[in-house]
C-alpha cells in the first residue's frame, strides 16, 4: 500500500493552484520589521461598541445557533441598510441570508446556479477567490482583463466577446480589489444591457462599496431590469473592520436566496451567532464609525497617490476599496521580481499584480490600510528602491 | 464633528484642524497631499486658523508616570460658587483660570458649576492652592477635591497602548 495520502485528494481540488499570495506571506513571514503593503484587510480595530455588543450577547447567553438565514433582526437591518444607502429593496424574510463572511456567499451562489460546464466571467485583475471558487461549483471560470489605459474598468466590448451560449453569470466587484477601480452609473449600464439581452445573472461582490472616495456609488441592483438579475453580495469585514468575525451576507431574488438557504443549511447551519449579535449592533449605530475609517483611508489614498507620481510610477486614482495598483514597467522588472526584491532590500511587502491575473502583471498592489507612520516610511524605501533600479 | 452645509474648501481646512489635533508635528507636505490642496494652501489656512486664534498652540501629549525624576500630581476640583448678578460664572472663572497652576476650568451643568483641573509638584501643594486660594474666594460656596490615581486615556490618547501592535498576518488577499 502507498503512503502517500495524497490519493485520497479530489482531481478537481488536487488540480487547483495555490494562490500567488501564499508564497508572499510565506516569505514575509520569516522576516522582521517588514513594513506590509499586502494586507487585504483594515488596519483598525472593530469600533469598541461592536466589540461590547458581542460581548454581551455572550454574558446573556446567546450561544446556540440562530436560524439558517441568520437571526431576522439582523436581516431586517441589513435590509433597511441596503434600501436607505443604495435604494435596493430587499425582505428580510426571504431575500437575505447572513454567511460566514462574503467568501462563503459566493461560494453558495456559486454553487446554487451552476450547472457542469457553465461558463462564469471573470474580470480581472480580481479578488483571488472567485475563480477557484467557481471551478469547485463545476463551473468554468473565463476571464476577461481589464487594463490601466481604461482604468482598469471592464469595457462592454470586451464583455461581450467573451459571452458564450455557456455562459451563465458574471462576477463585477466595485469597488475592485486590487485596483480600487470603481464604475460609475453611466459605465453600468452598459454592461446590464449585455446582461439583459444574453439572460445571465450577476454576482455582484459589494464589499467595499461603503469605502467608495468618490460620490455616487451605485449598486449594480439598483440599475433598471438588474434586482432581478443580481445576487449582491456584501458584509462586515472591510466597512466595520471586522474581517476575522467572519459574517457577511447575499441578498437578492427569493428563488435564489433560498436555494442558497438550503446549501447553508445542510453545510454551516449558520453564521456564528455572537458575530451576527456584534453586526446588530454595528448596522443599528450607523454609520458614523464607518466615515470616520473612511476619511483616513481617503486622505491616505491621497498621499500615497502623489507619492507614486512622485518616484515615477503610474497610477490610476482608486475611486474605492484601499488598494492602489501603480505600474512598475517602468523598472523593467515583473511585478513577481519586483515585490521579491523590494522585500528582501527594503523590507517592505506588497503583492503582485500578476496573481490576480494576466493582465495585473506589470503592476502592484500596495494596501494603504496602514499608518500614515507607516507609509510615509514606505513610500520613503519603496522611491529609494525605484531609483535604484531606474539608473 | 459638525459638517453640515460646509462647502469643500470649509471641509478641507477641519479636515487639516482634526489632522493637526491628532498630530501636530505633522508637516505641511505631508497634509497638503492627504487633502489634496498646495503646501502654500495648508499654511495660508494654518496661518488663518492661528489669526483667528482657533489653533491656539501646539503642545505634546507626555505620559509623565515613567519620567524619572519628575513628580507631580493632577487634582479634579468641583467647585460650587454665587453667579454675580449681571456677570454670571465668567468672573470667578477667571478669577481662578488666572492661577497658573490651575490647567483647566469648564462651566458645568449638574450638582456643581465650574469643574477646575489643578497641577502641583505633591498634594499638599494642591491642597494648600484649594484652601488658601480657591476656597477663599468671596464667590466660592464650596469645593470637592478629587486626585488623580492614575491616567488610563488623555485627550483621546491611550496611555501605555503601542499604536504600532498590528496583529494582521503580513500579507492577504
Ligand atoms: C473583493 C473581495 N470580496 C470578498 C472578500 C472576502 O470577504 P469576507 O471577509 O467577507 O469573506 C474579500 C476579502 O479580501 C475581497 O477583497
Amino acid at each position: 500500500m502507498s503512503s502517500d495520502t495524497s490519493r485520497f485528494i479530489a482531481e478537481h481540488v488536487d488540480s487547483l493552484k495555490p494562490s500567488g499570495i501564499r508564497r508572499f506571506f510565506d516569505l514575509a513571514s520569516t522576516m522582521e520589521n517588514v513594513i506590509s503593503l499586502g494586507v487585504g484587510e483594515p488596519d483598525f480595530v472593530t469600533p469598541w461598541n461592536v466589540i461590547e455588543a458581542s460581548y454581551h450577547s455572550l454574558e446573556q447567553g446567546y450561544t446556540a445557533y440562530t436560524a439558517n438565514a441568520g437571526l431576522l433582526e439582523l436581516r431586517e437591518l441589513i435590509a433597511e441598510y441596503l434600501q436607505s444607502a443604495y435604494a435596493v429593496p430587499y425582505r428580510a424574510e426571504d431575500q437575505v441570508i447572513v454567511t460566514v463572511g462574503a467568501s462563503q456567499a459566493i461560494d453558495i451562489a456559486l454553487r446554487t446556479i451552476l450547472n457542469s460546464g457553465d461558463e462564469v466571467i471573470i474580470v480581472e485583475p480580481c479578488f483571488v477567490a472567485y475563480a477557484s471558487a467557481v471551478t469547485l461549483a463545476g463551473g468554468v471560470p473565463v476571464s476577461v482583463g481589464t487594463q490601466a489605459a481604461n482604468e482598469f474598468k471592464l469595457q462592454p466590448e470586451e464583455l461581450a466577446n467573451s459571452i458564450t451560449k455557456k455562459t451563465k453569470a458574471i462576477i463585477l466587484c466595485n469597488p475592485n480589489n486590487p485596483t480600487g477601480t470603481m464604475l460609475s452609473r453611466e459605465e453600468l449600464l452598459p454592461i446590464a444591457d449585455l446582461i439583459q439581452e444574453h439572460d445571465l445573472l450577476v454576482l455582484s461582490d459589494e464589499i467595499y462599496a461603503e469605502l467608495s472616495y468618490d460620490d455616487g456609488y451605485v449598486s449594480f441592483a439598483s440599475l433598471p431590469e438588474m434586482h432581478e438579475r443580481t445576487i449582491l453580495i456584501s458584509g462586515f469585514s472591510k466597512s466595520f473592520a471586522m474581517t476575522g468575525w467572519r459574517l457577511g451576507y447575499a441578498a437578492g431574488p427569493a428563488a435564489l436566496i433560498q436555494a442558497m438557504t438550503k446549501i447553508h443549511q445542510y453545510t454551516i447551519m449558520c453564521a456564528p451567532t455572537m458575530a451576527q449579535y456584534g453586526a446588530v449592533e454595528a448596522l443599528r449605530s450607523g454609520s458614523a464609525s464607518v466615515e470616520q475609517m473612511k476619511k483616513s483611508y481617503r486622505q491616505r489614498r491621497n498621499f500615497v497617490m502623489t507619492a507614486f507620481e512622485k518616484m515615477g510610477l503610474k497610477t490610476n486614482r482608486p475611486g474605492g476599496a484601499f488598494y492602489i495598483f501603480p505600474s512598475i514597467k517602468e523598472t523593467g522588472l515583473s511585478s513577481e521580481e519586483f515585490a521579491e526584491a523590494l522585500l528582501i532590500e527594503e523590507k517592505v511587502a506588497v503583492v503582485p499584480g500578476s496573481v490576480f491575473g494576466e493582465s495585473g502583471e506589470g503592476y502592484i498592489r500596495c494596501s494603504y490600510a496602514t499608518s500614515m507612520k507607516q507609509l510615509t516610511e514606505a513610500m520613503k524605501r519603496i522611491k529609494r528602491f525605484v531609483e535604484s533600479r531606474l539608473t | 464633528m459638525k459638517e453640515l452645509g460646509v462647502t469643500k474648501v470649509e471641509k478641507k481646512e477641519i479636515e487639516i484642524l482634526e489632522l493637526l489635533e491628532k498630530n501636530g508635528r505633522m508637516d505641511v507636505h505631508t497634509i497638503a497631499r492627504m487633502v489634496e490642496l498646495s503646501p502654500k494652501e495648508v499654511e495660508r489656512a494654518i496661518q488663518k486658523f492661528e489669526d483667528q486664534q482657533i489653533i491656539h498652540g501646539y503642545s505634546t501629549l507626555i505620559d509623565w508616570t515613567d519620567v524619572l525624576g519628575y513628580e507631580g500630581v493632577t487634582a479634579m476640583i468641583d467647585v460650587k460658587v454665587t453667579p454675580v448678578r449681571g456677570k454670571g460664572f465668567n468672573d470667578v472663572a477667571e478669577r481662578i483660570y488666572r492661577f497658573p497652576e490651575v490647567k483647566a476650568v469648564y462651566l458645568m451643568s449638574g450638582a456643581y458649576d465650574l469643574s477646575v483641573s489643578v497641577e502641583g509638584k505633591t498634594m499638599s501643594q494642591v491642597a494648600r492652592f484649594v484652601s488658601e486660594k480657591l476656597s477663599t474666594l468671596d464667590t466660592v460656596i464650596s469645593t470637592t477635591t478629587h486626585f488623580i490615581l492614575k491616567k488610563y486615556k488623555h485627550d483621546g490618547i491611550i496611555f501605555g497602548e503601542d499604536d504600532d501592535n498590528d496583529r494582521r498576518m503580513p500579507v492577504s488577499p
